[in-house]
């Protein structure tokens, strides 16, 4: 799956929130193509690593390199940096004031500055694609849960991104729809996409993921392919984590 | 009450007055409010700083001193606010055009004045959506500018709407002292020229100004609830 040089490289990356220490000495390194799931108990730091990426979250030190570039500091080129990493929210955080429709176009209109005829066209192929072509003219709010995430992960797509960024993406949903939007993600991984995703789904974990990366009190404390992280974890706060969510 | 009656033109003329400089300075406040709202809500550090001072000095000082320095102070550092004789306004607005400058002076401390409340009536419609909105537009690449006006003003609109009329109302009941800062033949000052120079009783004249205040504030505290039910609905 790995290519050439890794796509997103952390290294000894800190972060606190005043006295906590959220992010404890982190590295670590996606590679092209890579779909990497990030496990771990609340609190871990783990959304806070996913939003480091690209720069919601600002670190206190180390080095984030995306694409051979090194994150830059607020302004022109971090938009454009972030307009290359797509993400996704747990909240879904479409845009309420627009449809579907221009919900997915906006990036590409007023970023790439694509004609609104062809960003439309684009946009409904990706509508199409997750599943809700139907539902482009209605506003977010009208949508189910899962009918909204999948917006979300068009209105990312749509910027044509080299890796995808997933921040709890199915926890703020009613459990019937989860399996839509995890479809959706694992059709994703399958066509190539680096991601990176933040979840609690341990199916997803098992099936789509390269490697799976366990997270506790702000260290990253595995990093291993998910058959052998799941049959033999070998941290003690990694198997005491997997005995309690897997035995109900 | 006959004075309501005989002097029904000099009531007009106040409201008339009254009228212009409080269309006038709304403009400008919504504007200049805009504006220093976008500076405290950037992400530059600086931007930031010179709006919240804007902010801590015009909100936090009554509006008689603002209007002294702007009536005395601005002819004392020699200006005479020529810069609001925009053509074409002048016709309309005629006071912005006459020499005695103390109607544009009046005009620039309610808009510094008023100003202030506006900016914090707009951050706070921006400070209503919720946070996850602009950083979804961030993590698509739109810059601040387009994050404002694409996703967060259009939405800040509604929490905004009702605050700034509330702001605006009391920018109308403010504009009643500057009768004392040499504008002549405002509303108010209506009421000292009818009852000191010319002895017609106080309290008819007290009740008809507070007409001609009524007449310019209801309405739009009407339209502002006609606003406020209608998003309710569409909510």
């Amino acid at each position: 799956m790995t290519t050439g040089e890794p796509l997103i490289v952390l290294d000894s990356v800190n972060k606190w929130f005043g006295p906590l220490h959220v992010l404890d000495d982190v590295s670590l390194s996606v590679g092209r193509g890579e779909v990497v799931v990030v496990i771990g108990p609340s609190g871990s730091g783990k959304s806070t690593l996913c939003r480091t990426i690209n720069r919601l979250e600002p670190i206190n030190s180390g080095t984030i390199t995306f694409d051979g570039q090194p994150l830059p500091a607020e302004g022109k080129a971090l938009a454009k940096l972030r307009s290359e990493v797509g993400m996704v929210f747990q909240s879904f955080n479409l845009f309420a004031h627009k449809t579907i429709l221009e919900n997915v176009t906006l990036g590409p209109i007023k970023v790439r500055k694509e004609k609104p005829a062809a960003a439309r066209e684009r946009a409904m192929a990706l509508l199409d694609r997750v599943g809700i072509a139907n539902q482009a003219d209605k506003f977010p709010a009208q949508l189910s849960g899962g009918q909204q995430q999948r917006a979300a992960i068009a209105r990312a797509l749509a910027m044509q991104p080299k890796a995808m960024l997933f921040d709890e993406p199915t926890s703020a949903l009613d459990p019937e729809m989860v399996g839509e939007v995890l479809d959706v993600m694992t059709s994703l991984a399958r066509d190539g996409m680096t991601m990176v995703v933040v979840t609690h789904e341990m199916g997803f974990a098992r099936h789509a993921a390269n490697r799976v990366i366990f997270m506790a009190d702000g260290q990253l404390v595995e990093d291993a392919p998910p058959t052998e992280f799941f049959a033999n974890p070998r941290s003690e706060r990694a198997k005491d984590f997997l005995s309690k969510i897997l035995t109900h | 009450m006959s004075v309501l009656i005989d002097k029904f033109d000099v009531f007009a003329g106040g409201f008339w007055l009254t009228l212009q400089i409080c269309v006038l300075a709304a403009i400008g406040a919504l504007i200049l409010g805009a504006v220093v709202a976008v500076l405290r809500i950037s992400p530059v550090p600086p931007l930031r700083a010179v709006g919240t001072a804007y902010v801590t000095v015009f909100r936090n000082m009554p509006l008689t001193v603002v209007m002294f320095f702007a009536a005395f102070g601005l002819p004392a550092l020699g200006s005479n606010a020529d810069f609001l004789r925009i053509p074409g306004l002048d016709a309309i607005f005629t006071r912005l055009g006459t020499d005695l400058p103390y109607f544009r002076f009046a005009l620039i401390a309610l808009v510094l004045y008023t100003a202030a409340f506006v900016c914090e009536a707009l951050r706070s419609g921006v400070n209503a959506v919720p946070a996850g909105q602009a950083e979804a537009a961030r993590s698509l690449g739109l810059t601040f500018g387009q994050n404002l006006r694409y996703v967060v003003l259009p939405q800040s609109w509604k929490a905004s709407v009702v605050p700034l009329g509330s702001v605006i109302i009391a920018m109308i009941k403010n504009s009643a002292l500057i009768g004392f800062f040499g504008v002549v033949g405002d509303l108010s000052a209506t009421a000292d020229q009818l009852t000191s120079a010319e002895g017609y009783a106080f309290v008819p004249v007290a009740i008809g100004i507070s007409i001609g205040y009524l007449i310019m504030t209801v309405p739009l505290g009407a339209l502002l609830d006609r606003i406020e039910k209608r998003q309710a609905v569409a909510r």
